[in-house]
């Protein structure tokens, strides 16, 4: 009976505190559980009483043949913000991350991101062509790509432009509009190299064109250096077939950088000698700097992290004992430290790191916080394993202005209220 | 599989015919998985175009002809002049690239004009992508150049003209990550004065997030 009354929405309750909880379930079912009189009271049951769903079996196995979430989570959805694009079909959603309860983003909540809608692509007729600047050129169906050396990896993938709208100032209201352009998921597929080595790259390849098969045929330039480094050809996707909104049947998973590079729908490899300067490196992706300049090529996602309780989403109620819990990631390798601040980064309290820690995936963090009821400033400051500290959007604009767009890896402050409401601000 | 532990493998396996092609370079296959793609088959996917010119097709059009093609598929989003409807892209303008939101267009900000004939031969029309000749795509893209006074009203637009197009942004770019350009350090205690802690901004009362509870919030104008 718990399941139900323990999802997301118990981050947000006084009622967490859950050694108190099981005493009080255990001191129930001491007392005799004598299931009287139950039924019939209006009120909240409880203990000793039966609820209508004790009283009857459920449904039997395959009413559901393809599982989905009970109907009481209708509201952990993906979202987006209208206005932010033209149609639907060029646009984005974003990862309900307020309800994210560990590293890996469930399947049907994984943010998507669209140049040209989602194709509906026939397995049996997706074809892989490589070629360019190869010894041979190779053209190869799904059940070829299955039959390589195959792994599995947990990596995170987040579009560059993920807190694009806030470089300005604090405009969204809510973590799953400032942060969910990310997932994280378990990936299966066959290394680049794999491939790569099959066909041979001539010593002049340095360069890969990689081109989806959707309608946009989004297409980037890679270095072939990181091709081969930790790239995969992705068909797996948390234990089951890649989902269509993931690139299904075959997407380039490119651990740490931009998502934007990882081309879903991945139809061909052209080899070459220098990159393309596609519309997606050049018009799109690139960042303008205050004095009119443009970086481009800046794939590299660096750390970050937010605190996903308390957020605007899921506030605190009365002031007692809470855990602030997080993701922090980083694509230049492992999390190494996440330290949290209540009072808008005076101090720092070192969090505890949860569970699995892996390179360029979404790491865990938890901190106990007993809240006074007074406002409180919440921080969280990532340190990867190359010793890079989150900046502060007050550090990142000195840096890059307020045009850039994209790669805001800025520590995000959540400003609680003595009512425990949440919002989005920003400190100077 | 690294290419050493691969051969020791044949050799265990007493068929040691050759290593892999990349080492060899005999072009003997070790999966030998799928098939080898036919000249026709590579030309009819291989579509991307480089600054160099690498990649256009033969053809030509002309800024004229362009005009036309736009209005018939191009202005209903990018506006008959190329300033953009609504939220669709602007193509042409030069404003600056500095300053409160700049809006780039292909005049002010695209380094290549050859970028311009990929894009829209990949992926324009929007509702029906890859549908225009190379002629036709030639020909939008000289309308385009010209829209933003890169080109005059004759240029037309084949594999040898595009490339030579000077674009004005063409140096505007800074290609090398120049990145770790931030440099907080790990500090733990006192890292401000209490009094240095003022919130500049806040989202709270600026009604533009859509709703995070319920059903999709479809309210919202696009």
């Amino acid at each position: 009976m718990d399941q139900e009354a323990t999802g997301p929405q118990a981050g947000h309750d006084a009622r967490l505190v859950r050694p108190g909880r099981r005493a009080m379930f255990r001191a129930g079912m001491a007392a005799g559980m004598v299931a009287l009189a139950g039924r019939a009271r209006a009120e909240a049951p409880a203990p000793p009483a039966d609820d209508p769903w004790s009283q009857t079996p459920g449904p039997g196995v395959v009413s559901r043949v393809y599982g989905h979430p009970s109907h009481f989570e209708k509201d952990v959805i993906r979202r987006n913000v209208p206005f932010l694009t033209a149609t639907p079909q060029s646009s984005v959603s974003f990862t309900p991350l307020q309800s994210q309860q560990g590293i890996i983003t469930a399947s049907g909540l994984f943010f998507e991101r669209y140049h040209a809608g989602r194709p509906t692509v026939d397995p049996a007729k997706h074809r892989l062509m490589i070629h360019g600047m190869v010894e041979q050129p190779r053209l190869y169906a799904m059940r070829d790509i299955e039959r390589f050396p195959s792994i599995s990896r947990i990596h995170f993938i987040e579009c560059p432009a993920n807190g694009g709208m806030e470089w300005r100032a604090a405009q969204l209201n809510s973590l799953q509009f400032t942060h969910g352009m990310i997932g994280c998921a378990d990936w299966t597929g066959v290394k680049v190299s794999t491939i790569l080595e099959e066909v041979g790259i001539k010593p002049e390849g340095k360069w890969a064109l990689v081109e989806g098969a959707d309608g946009a045929h989004m297409a980037r330039s890679i270095p072939v250096s990181k091709l081969l480094d930790d790239c995969m050809l992705v068909y797996g996707q948390n234990g089951e077939a890649l989902r269509p909104e993931q690139g299904y049947p075959l997407r380039l998973l490119v651990p740490g950088w931009q998502g934007n590079v990882n081309v879903k729908w991945i139809r061909r490899i052209q080899i070459g000698d220098q990159p393309w300067f596609t519309r997606e490196e050049t018009s799109k992706y690139t960042e303008l700097m205050p004095d009119g300049k443009a970086r481009g090529f800046t794939w590299k996602l660096y750390a970050k992290s937010v605190i996903t309780f308390p957020c605007p989403e899921m506030p605190v109620n009365a002031p007692g004992l809470y855990e602030i819990r997080g993701f922090a990631w980083s694509g230049l390798g492992r999390i190494k430290a996440v330290d949290v601040s209540i009072d808008g980064g005076v101090n720092w309290t070192r969090a505890r790191l949860d569970g699995l820690v892996l390179p360029k995936a979404m790491t865990r963090f938890t901190l106990p916080w007993r809240w006074d009821g007074k406002p409180a400033l919440l921080q969280s400051r990532a340190i990867d394993e190359t010793g890079f500290v989150q900046p502060t959007i007050t550090e990142l604009r000195a840096a890059r202005g307020v045009n850039a767009i994209y790669n805001n890896n800025s520590i995000q402050t959540w400003q609680v209220k003595e009512n425990g409401s949440v919002f989005d601000v920003q400190l100077g | 599989m690294s290419s050493s532990a691969r051969i020791a493998a044949l050799a265990l396996a007493g068929c040691l015919l050759t290593g892999p092609a990349s080492a060899s370079g005999h072009g003997v296959l070790y999966y030998g998985y799928g098939t080898t793609p036919t000249a026709r088959q590579i030309a009819g996917w291989a579509i991307a175009v480089r600054p160099d010119g690498q990649g256009l097709p033969p053809g030509k059009g002309s800024v004229s002809h362009g005009g036309d093609l736009f209005q018939t598929f191009c202005a209903a989003c990018h506006g008959t002049f190329g300033e953009g409807e609504g939220r669709y892209p602007k193509l042409a303008g030069n404003d600056p690239l500095t300053g409160n939101q700049p809006r780039p267009t292909v005049g002010s900000y695209w380094p290549y004009a050859t970028t311009l004939f990929d894009y829209i031969n990949r992926a324009m029309p929007f509702p029906s992508p890859h549908v225009l000749k190379p002629d036709q795509v030639y020909a939008v893209t000289a309308y385009i150049l010209n829209l933003n006074n890169i080109v005059a009203a004759s240029f037309v637009a084949d594999a040898t003209t595009l490339p030579k197009v000077k674009m004005p942004n063409r140096h505007g770019f800074i290609w090398a990550d120049p990145r770790p350009d931030t440099h907080d350090t790990e500090c733990m205690n006192d890292c401000l004065k209490p009094d240095q802690v003022k919130i500049t901004s806040t989202a709270e009362g600026k009604g533009i997030t859509p709703r995070t509870t319920g059903p999709l919030d479809t309210s919202m104008p696009q």
